[in-house]
């Protein structure tokens, strides 16, 4: 998604552009995702100014692609089951609308005017209006054609890099593919969760980790959930660093039918081994949260990888260890939310542009020699 | 749709069990035990027991071995069964799906 983002907004701008991807379009985390285009999840801080770029994006973006990518502003309804969780989700939202997030206090007596299926039992929550949904993989793929059909954009799929190409003075010349040699003056990482890897192949160090997630699938529905809703644990476990497994129920409708259930977070590696124990916890949780899910049945469960940063902030901008190799990627589980302002950002550095916002806290050489693990702030 | 002959026909053979009764839609069917709610559905003639969910277009059985999930019925009340793999019981009720099934739940 990221890498659709990138290469439509450099072809914007003018810029001829080669997409390459070791396998389909949305073959990796973009088609293991929700969809989430979240404002509401998001301390304030540099990840929140780029999701309400993003958020903007997505609006003028929904214009351009066809309806078919499920482009919803449907709005986010966080939930608190008690008074304490409550009051830190108050403390949150008044922070967040400072940043310029709206948000609305729900009490818990209206809830279910916005969410009839609701559990009766919840003390309150905040409406979050800027959320928004889209369908990942039509929306990389629609994003890729638009690309192409300004001519700018050529997609070469099944084709891995297998080395990046410079120059005497170190500098980026291209990438190296079992086709052959591709050469560009710009070389942009937007390999996701395995952008650490090519990273390590133009010889710097990126710590990108995969967070694998599951989402449980249930059968095709009526609409009985209407925003995206979650608990106000989601929130503390985007926000964590923890390697354990951590599930809190987020739960949303698709056009298509089926109720999405996530989500699950746990720092296993690329394992892909199905785990019924996150599949049990995010099935109690969900269920919890809307009763009605109880007399449904899950049809199905996809896995993905987050990319994972140690500061869960992506990386974007040029490496300046290596001259013409940029990076657009670690956004973990944010990915289709921030891929427009990211793709925007890294098309205004390629062509000169002035930037949207500051993009300091993403120098992708913060980490420096730093093992993959180990929490450094910016 | 009555057939001249039928297997069971052909080879002599009757049924060790006695024949008893499910409705599809209200409407009384007779069958034998051993028999799937398709089969069931199939002797009497009935072809189609769903609507699909955008266009309403009828569906009944297609691989008749709980692959492709087009056989999809409302048994006992319960949507999105597979006709061709639940075996009918005495008393059951069959009622045309329409659409997911789920229509009472929608806010």
């Amino acid at each position: 998604m990221v890498g659709a983002a990138c290469a439509y907004y450099a072809a914007r701008s003018g810029l001829s552009v080669t997409v390459i991807d070791r396998g389909p379009v949305a073959g990796g985390t973009t088609g293991a995702g929700e969809g989430n285009l979240l404002v509401s999840d998001k301390e304030p801080g540099p990840e929140l100014e780029l999701a309400l770029l993003s958020t903007r994006l997505w609006r003028e973006l929904s214009d351009v692609l066809p309806p078919r990518v499920e482009y919803e502003a449907k709005g986010g309804l966080v939930v608190a089951s008690g008074e304490a969780s409550l009051m830190v989700l108050r403390d949150l939202a008044a922070r967040q609308e400072r940043a310029g997030v709206k948000n609305q206090e729900v009490a818990g007596d209206g809830l279910r005017d916005l969410e009839p299926h609701l559990s009766p039992d919840l003390a309150g929550g905040f409406h979050y209006p800027q959320d928004a949904q889209v369908q990942p993989a039509l929306a990389a793929a629609h994003l890729l054609r638009a690309g192409r059909d300004s001519g700018r954009v050529l997609l070469r799929l099944g084709e891995d890099v297998t080395g990046v190409l410079k120059g005497v003075s170190g500098d980026v010349r291209g990438v190296r593919t079992a086709s052959g040699d591709l050469r560009a003056p710009w070389v942009v990482n937007a390999a996701g969760t395995w952008g650490g890897r090519l990273a390590h192949l133009a010889g710097v160090d990126l710590p990108v980790l995969p967070r694998r997630g599951f989402v449980l699938v249930t059968e095709p529905l009526p609409r009985v959930v209407r925003h995206k809703v979650y608990t106000a644990d989601y929130v503390a476990d985007v926000a964590s660093g923890s390697a354990a497994l951590q599930t809190s129920a987020v739960v949303e409708g698709t056009p298509a039918g089926p109720v999405l259930i996530g989500a699950s977070r746990e720092r296993v590696g690329f394992d892909r081994t199905l785990s019924v124990e996150a599949l049990r916890r995010l099935a109690a949780q969900a269920t919890r949260l809307f009763p009605v899910l109880s007399r449904v049945r899950a049809i199905r469960t996809y896995a993905g990888f987050r990319p994972y940063l140690p500061d869960h902030l992506p990386a974007i901008g040029p490496d300046p260890r290596v001259p013409g190799l940029l990076h657009a990627c670690g956004h973990e589980g944010a990915g289709i939310g921030l891929a427009p302002a990211t793709g925007m950002i890294i098309a205004r550095i390629l062509s000169g542009g002035e930037l949207p916002m500051d993009v300091a806290p993403f120098r992708p050489d913060r980490f420096k020699q730093a093992s993959p693990g180990t929490p450094r702030t910016p | 749709m009555a057939r001249d002959r039928t297997p069971a026909e052909l080879v002599g053979a009757a049924p060790e069990q006695a024949p008893f009764e499910i409705t599809f839609d209200g409407r009384p069917i007779t069958t034998l035990p051993g028999r799937s709610v398709a089969a069931a559905l199939w002797s009497a003639g009935v072809l189609a027991w769903r609507t699909t969910r955008r266009g309403g277009r009828p569906r009944g059985a297609f691989c008749g071995i709980g692959h492709c999930y087009d056989c999809l019925a409302t048994i006992n009340g319960r949507p999105n069964r597979r006709a061709c793999l639940v075996p009918a019981r005495p008393g059951d009720t069959i009622t045309t799906q329409e659409g997911h099934g789920h229509a009472e739940i929608a806010v």
